[in-house]
C-alpha cells in the first residue's frame, strides 16, 4: 500500500532522492491513519464540547434536551462544588508534583551511583509506575482498612488505636490519597531524571573535584542545571497527569468525604458516569481546559523554559 | 550487604593532604569517608525500597492467605481466592476482554505510529513541524476530559458496550506519544543504510523491512509495551463506555469489587494480583530498555 513507492532509478544520488521525496505523496498517505485516527475521536470530540456546553443535555432525560445558550455556565458559576474542586485540585497538583519531584530526585541521583545490587533496586523502585490506578486503589485500601490493614497491626504493638481510619475523615483522606499516589508517581520522575543523568557532563565534575568541589556543592552547580529543562518539562507533563488522575480518586475516596478530594476532572467524571449530565459536564470541561491551558503557558513563561542552562 | 571496600591497610605513607587530586589514598580517612558515602546511599535506599515492596507484599498476603487469617507470612498458601474471583466474580471473563483490548490497540498503535514516525524522520514535506507540535499539543489533552463528546461519537457509530470503543479510544491515546518516539528513534538510524539497500535495487517497502524492522525492535517493544500497558490498566473509558458485565474489563471488575458493601479481602486481593500480573511482565521485560530508550533523547522531541 502506501510505502511501495519504487525506486525505478538504482542510482538515485542523495540530492535526487530528497527532491523525489519533496514531490511526493507518500509521507501523506503515511500520516493518513494518524490523521483520520486524530480528527475523528480527538479533534471533533474536542470541538463538540463548545457545542454541548451550550446545550441540556441528559442521556437519561432525552426529552428535555434542547439549547439553552449559556445557562451552563451560570450554573457552573453558582456552583460551590465547582469553586471547591478548583481549591482541591490546586492542592493536589502542587503537592502530588512536589513530592514526587523530590523523591523522584533523590532516588535517582542514588540509583544512578555504581554499587552492587543497582539492577535489582532499579527493578523493585520503577516498579509502581506500570500499576493501574485501580490497582494503586486495591493495595491501599488492603492497607488502610482500620479491620485488617497496617493501622491494626500497629495497634497491636501499641502503636496508635484500633478502628482508626485514614480515609474517614476529609483531611486525612486527601493525605492518604496523597501517600498511594506518591508511591506510584515516584518513578515517573525517577526513570526520566535519571536517563536525562545518563547525559550529565562528566568533564565537568572531574573539574570540580579537582577544584575541591563538594558532592553538594557539584549537585546545585552541574548536575541542577544540566536537568533543569528536562525537570520543567517532566513538572508540567506530570502536573497536567495528576491533574487528570480520576482513577484512584474516584475508586480511592470516591472525591469524599464531603467532597474533601473532588478536583474538577474528578467532578467532571462524576458528572458524565453519574449524573449523565452531559451539557453541564462540557461546561466544567471547557472551564478545566482553560484553566490548564493558562497555567501551562504561565508556567513555561516563569520557568523561561528552553532558556540554556547557565545563561 | 557487605560493601566496605576490601583495602589491606598500609602504613599511612601519603604525602600532604592538601593536594586534591584524585589520587586513590588507602588511608583511614579515606576509608571513613567511604564509609559514610554508603550509609548515605543505602539508608534511604532502603528506606525506599521498602516503601516500594511492602504494598505489593501486602497484596499478596491477603491473596495467598486463607480467609480469617491475620499471619503476616501467608502460610499455608491458598489459592481459593484465585478461584473465587476467577470464577465467583467472573474474572476469567475480565481478563479475556483485558487481554483482547490490550493487544490489539498495541498491535494498532504499533503499526499506526511505525507508519508515522517514518513519515516524519525521512521525508520533508508542508507542515511536518506543526504536525509535530500537534502531537506534543496532545499531550495535554485529559482523558477524563473526553469522556463526554467520547461517548457521545460512539453512541452515534454504535460502539457502547463494544470493546472496538477501548481499543480506539486507547489507541487515539497512545498514538501521539508513539509517534514521537518512533521519529526520535528512526531519525537517529542512519538514512544511508536504508539507501544502501536501495541501490541494490530493493523497492522502499522491502528495505524498510529488511534493514528497518530489525534494528527498531527496541523502539517496537517500548512503544508496544507502552501501549499495551496503558490499554490494560484503563479503567474511566472502560467505565464510561461497557456496561454488561460481560464487556467488563480487569479494571473494571476490580472497581466493582471495591465499591461493594462487604468486601471480600481475600478475593480483591487476588483479583489484584490477577490485575497486576501481565503488566508486571510486560514492565519487568522493558523497564531495562526505559532508561535507555529515554536518553536516546527522544522524550525531548
Amino acid at each position: 500500500m502506501a510505502m511501495s513507492v519504487k525506486s525505478s532509478d538504482p542510482l538515485v544520488n542523495r540530492h535526487g532522492l530528497l527532491a523525489r521525496m519533496r514531490r511526493g505523496s507518500t509521507p501523506y498517505l503515511l500520516l493518513a491513519p494518524t490523521m483520520v485516527l486524530l480528527l475523528v475521536f480527538l479533534l471533533y470530540p474536542l470541538l463538540s464540547i463548545g457545542y454541548f456546553s451550550l446545550q441540556q443535555y441528559n442521556v437519561s432525560q432525552p426529552w428535555d434536551n434542547g439549547f439553552i445558550g449559556l445557562d451552563n455556565f451560570r450554573a457552573m458559576l453558582a456552583d460551590d462544588l465547582f469553586w471547591s474542586s478548583l481549591v482541591v485540585t490546586a492542592k493536589w497538583v502542587v503537592v502530588q508534583v512536589g513530592l514526587q519531584l523530590v523523591f523522584g530526585l533523590v532516588l535517582a541521583l542514588i540509583v544512578n551511583e555504581a554499587f552492587r545490587g543497582r539492577g535489582l533496586a532499579r527493578a523493585v523502585l520503577f516498579s509502581p509506575w506500570a500499576v493501574s490506578g485501580v490497582l494503586t486503589t486495591t493495595i491501599w485500601l488492603l492497607l488502610y482498612n482500620p479491620a485488617v490493614g497496617v493501622n491494626r497491626y500497629l495497634a497491636d504493638l501499641g502503636l496508635g488505636e484500633y478502628g482508626t481510619s485514614l480515609l474517614a475523615s476529609g483531611d486525612t483522606a486527601f493525605w492518604a490519597a496523597v501517600l498511594a499516589e506518591l508511591w506510584r508517581g515516584v518513578p515517573f520522575f525517577t526513570i526520566l531524571i535519571l536517563a536525562d543523568l545518563q547525559s550529565a557532563p562528566g568533564e565537568l565534575y572531574e573539574a570540580a573535584q579537582v577544584d575541591g568541589a563538594g558532592r553538594i556543592r557539584r549537585f546545585w552547580s552541574i548536575t541542577l542545571p544540566h536537568l533543569r529543562n528536562s525537570i520543567i518539562l517532566a513538572t508540567l507533563l506530570r502536573g497536567v497527569w495528576e491533574f487528570n488522575n480520576v482513577d484512584l480518586l474516584y475508586t480511592l475516596t470516591g472525591g469524599g468525604p464531603a467532597n474533601a478530594t473532588t478536583t474538577l476532572p474528578l467532578y467532571v467524571a462524576r458528572v458524565a458516569i453519574d449524573s449523565k449530565e452531559f451539557g453541564y459536564g462540557s461546561a466544567l470541561t471547557i472551564a478545566a481546559f482553560v484553566i490548564l491551558g493558562l497555567v501551562t503557558v504561565l508556567y513555561l513563561k516563569l520557568t523561561n523554559f528552553g532558556r540554556e542552562p547557565n545563561e | 550487604m557487605s560493601t566496605v571496600p576490601t583495602v589491606t591497610e598500609r602504613p599511612a605513607a601519603a604525602g600532604p593532604l592538601a593536594t586534591a587530586a584524585p589520587v586513590r589514598r588507602p588511608t583511614a580517612e579515606r576509608r571513613r569517608r567511604e564509609l559514610r558515602d554508603r550509609v548515605i546511599l543505602y539508608v534511604p535506599l532502603s528506606l525506599y525500597v521498602i516503601f516500594t515492596a511492602v504494598p505489593f507484599y501486602w497484596m499478596l498476603m491477603f491473596a495467598l492467605r486463607p480467609a480469617g487469617s491475620t499471619s503476616l507470612v501467608p502460610w499455608p498458601i491458598t489459592f481459593e481466592h484465585f478461584h473465587t474471583v476467577w470464577v465467583g466474580a467472573g474474572f476469567a471473563i475480565f481478563f479475556k476482554n483485558s487481554v483482547f483490548v490490550a493487544v490489539m490497540s498495541l498491535i494498532l498503535t504499533t503499526f499506526v505510529a511505525l507508519l508515522g514516525g517514518y513519515a516524519i524522520a525521512r521525508y520533508r514535506f508542508r507542515g511536518k513541524a506543526l504536525f509535530l507540535i500537534i502531537m506534543l499539543c496532545t499531550q495535554f489533552i485529559p482523558g477524563a476530559m473526553m469522556l463526554i463528546p467520547l461517548f457521545d461519537i460512539f453512541r452515534t457509530v454504535g460502539l457502547i458496550n463494544s470493546l472496538g470503543s477501548l481499543i480506539v479510544a486507547d489507541t487515539v491515546f497512545q498514538l501521539p506519544l508513539s509517534i514521537i518516539l518512533m521519529f526520535g528513534f528512526i531519525r537517529n538510524v542512519p538514512v544511508e543504510l536504508e539507501e544502501a539497500a536501495w541501490m541494490d535495487g530493493c523497492s522502499r517497502l522491502r528495505g524498510f523491512r529488511l534493514i528497518m524492522l530489525p534494528l527498531m525492535r527496541p523502539a517496537i517493544v517500548a512503544v508496544g509495551s507502552f501501549a499495551f500497558i496503558n490499554a490494560w490498566n484503563n479503567f474511566l473509558f472502560a467505565l464510561m463506555f461497557l456496561n454488561i458485565q460481560d464487556r467488563f474489563t480487569v479494571p473494571v471488575g476490580l472497581g466493582y469489587m471495591l465499591g461493594e458493601f462487604s468486601v471480600d479481602f481475600g478475593a480483591l486481593a487476588a483479583g489484584g494480583v490477577v490485575a497486576a500480573l501481565p503488566v508486571v511482565l510486560v514492565f519487568a521485560y522493558v523497564q531495562k530498555f526505559l532508561v535507555q530508550g529515554l536518553s536516546a533523547g527522544a522524550v525531548k522531541g
